[in-house]
């Protein structure tokens, strides 16, 4: 953030961010979601608003590597962070694995909260990686995570889908996650 | 939302004086407060952002206890080693709220500080005393079957939301708080959340600039722990009832227990009545009921929750059933 600008009247504020690899320099009203930031002023539009209130998850990215709800957190919060969208998994001609499994598996069906379930795979595979436990797994003491369809769909709550594709989006990241297919 | 200012600070030690100015806030992981900024339920007219205060960290204590600093994640916390080996109650407990991407975001000092979801607060065209003192109350004629049984008012029925802070009551928390002239003081878990009583918009006794800086919890209790969350969905939905509990047994007595519970009260609800019926007796479905009654004697169901005294009486006796790993077959 620029130090220069006093919180004193409505202030327009300036940061520095990195999406999808590109340094970017945004000012805006203090007011800005993450979300509107990426949406409005840098036209990333695959980013998707749903409820704009945390509770749909189509807004999802990355932030450092972590998903998070990109509706409910501010862009002048984000000084100097790495964010990744659905237009920074892959290029057009070179899909991200979870993006191939969703058409693969037919993982969507209007496709508007598919970016953010996708970022949201993209991040909790990374948690399961690393060993985290969910609310499904037997002890969460144990550092052993076997990602079954039941760890899957907890993972994922945060992302809901309003046409219900579930199973497939189930399936798809079961692909990508190595699990046995049935 | 309403315009408001904004500022950064890297040290705790500016936090009091930065939020000191009227219509001033803390903002950390923003997943609540924001949320009731949209709605303009809060409206702050200066955030101070405290999101990059060096108080992250999960560090052992020379007395086997653990110091949760308020800024770690969430997700951090209950995926940090310590805390799922020594504290599993915690861990379960913060995997049961949310989603994942809120995990990530929400801080520890953020979750404590959490406002209901009783919809009569999020609803600005209906009375409520928490949002506008003296408005009244629509919730007690209103449709309120998720709200309190237990200490509630006339003037507020509405429950604490949060998952983790059941747990932390269950196993003793301490609150750091950082006062505007520097000095710390700690404050127990059960002594941090007041009761609704005349004035519900008043929920902890944190004063004003005052910052939460961690969660100190003492060495783990002897004894199995287990957090159960019975709720409307699987999974990413406040609780109608949850229950943390820690029991030990020798021999299939019960040597000491802790319960706590959620979702039925203006804070987490420690059960020193429901304690005091476990300790030395045997570990069998008749003690637990007795438990469950006394945990529950003094429970005012407002009409449409009136199940949730019922539920929570069971939701007691399964819990300390799974934590005791003896079996009661169904309870009746």
């Amino acid at each position: 953030m620029d130090t220069s600008t006093k919180p004193t009247a409505v202030a327009v504020l300036r940061i520095g961010l990195t999406v999808n690899g590109q340094p970017r320099q945004l000012e805006f009203d203090p007011r800005t979601s993450l979300l509107d930031a990426l949406r409005e002023h840098l036209h990333l539009t695959g980013t998707k608003k749903g409820c704009d209130h945390g509770q749909c998850g189509a807004c999802t990215v990355l932030i450092n590597g972590r998903r998070i709800n990109s509706c409910l957190t501010l862009a002048v919060m984000h000084d100097h962070d790495d964010v990744v969208t659905i237009e920074g998994l892959s290029a057009p001609e070179a899909l991200h694995p979870l993006q191939a499994a969703f058409i693969k598996r037919d993982a969507f069906q209007c496709g508007y909260c598919t970016p953010g379930q996708i970022c949201s795979a993209v991040g909790m595979l990374a948690e399961a990686k690393a060993g985290w436990p969910s609310h499904v797994t037997p002890d969460v003491a144990s550092g052993q995570i076997a990602l079954s369809d039941a760890e899957i769909r907890e993972r994922m709550s945060g992302n809901i889908c309003r046409c219900a594709a579930y199973p497939n989006i189930v399936a798809a990241i079961r692909d990508v996650a190595g699990g046995v297919s049935r | 939302m309403k315009p408001f200012t904004y500022e950064r600070v890297t040290d705790p030690r500016a936090a009091g004086a930065a939020v000191s100015r009227a219509g001033a806030k803390f903002i950390s992981g923003g997943t609540n407060l924001l949320d009731l900024m949209k709605l303009e339920i809060e409206q702050p007219t200066h955030l101070v952002d405290i999101s990059r205060l060096p108080l992250k960290q999960v560090e052992d204590l020379p007395d086997g206890g653990i110091r949760i600093g308020a800024q770690a994640a969430n997700s951090e916390v209950a995926a940090d080693p310590r805390v799922r080996a020594r504290y599993p109650v915690l861990a379960e407990a913060v995997l049961a709220g949310a989603s994942g991407q809120l995990r990530n975001k929400a801080s520890i000092g953020g979750n404590l500080l959490q406002r209901t979801r009783c919809p009569y607060f999020y609803d600005t065209a209906a009375a409520c005393n928490k949002r506008t003192p003296g408005a009244g109350c629509a919730a007690l004629r209103g449709v309120n079957r998720i709200h309190a049984i237990l200490g509630a008012s006339d003037a507020c029925i509405a429950t604490h939301p949060s998952d983790m802070a059941v747990a932390m009551s269950a196993l003793e928390a301490e609150i750091e708080l950082l006062e505007p002239n520097q000095s710390t003081r700690r404050v127990a878990i059960d002594d941090f959340y007041g009761l609704p009583g005349s004035t519900p918009h008043i929920e902890t006794v944190l004063r004003p600039g005052e910052m939460i800086t961690a969660v100190i919890l003492p060495p783990p209790p002897p004894g199995r722990q287990r957090y159960r969350k019975v709720r409307d969905r699987a999974s990413y939905e406040f609780a109608l009832i949850s229950v943390a509990v820690i029991i030990a047994t020798d021999r299939e007595t019960i040597t000491t227990a802790r319960v706590a519970f959620g979702a039925v009260a203006h804070k987490p609800w420690r059960s020193i009545d429901a304690e005091a019926a476990l300790k030395g007796r045997p570990a069998t479905l008749t003690t637990y009921q007795a438990a469950a009654d006394a945990a529950m004697r003094s429970a005012v169901g407002r009409g449409h929750n009136d199940f949730k005294i019922e539920l929570a009486k069971r939701t007691l006796c399964r819990t300390l059933a799974d934590a005791a790993q003896i079996s009661i077959g169904r309870p009746s």
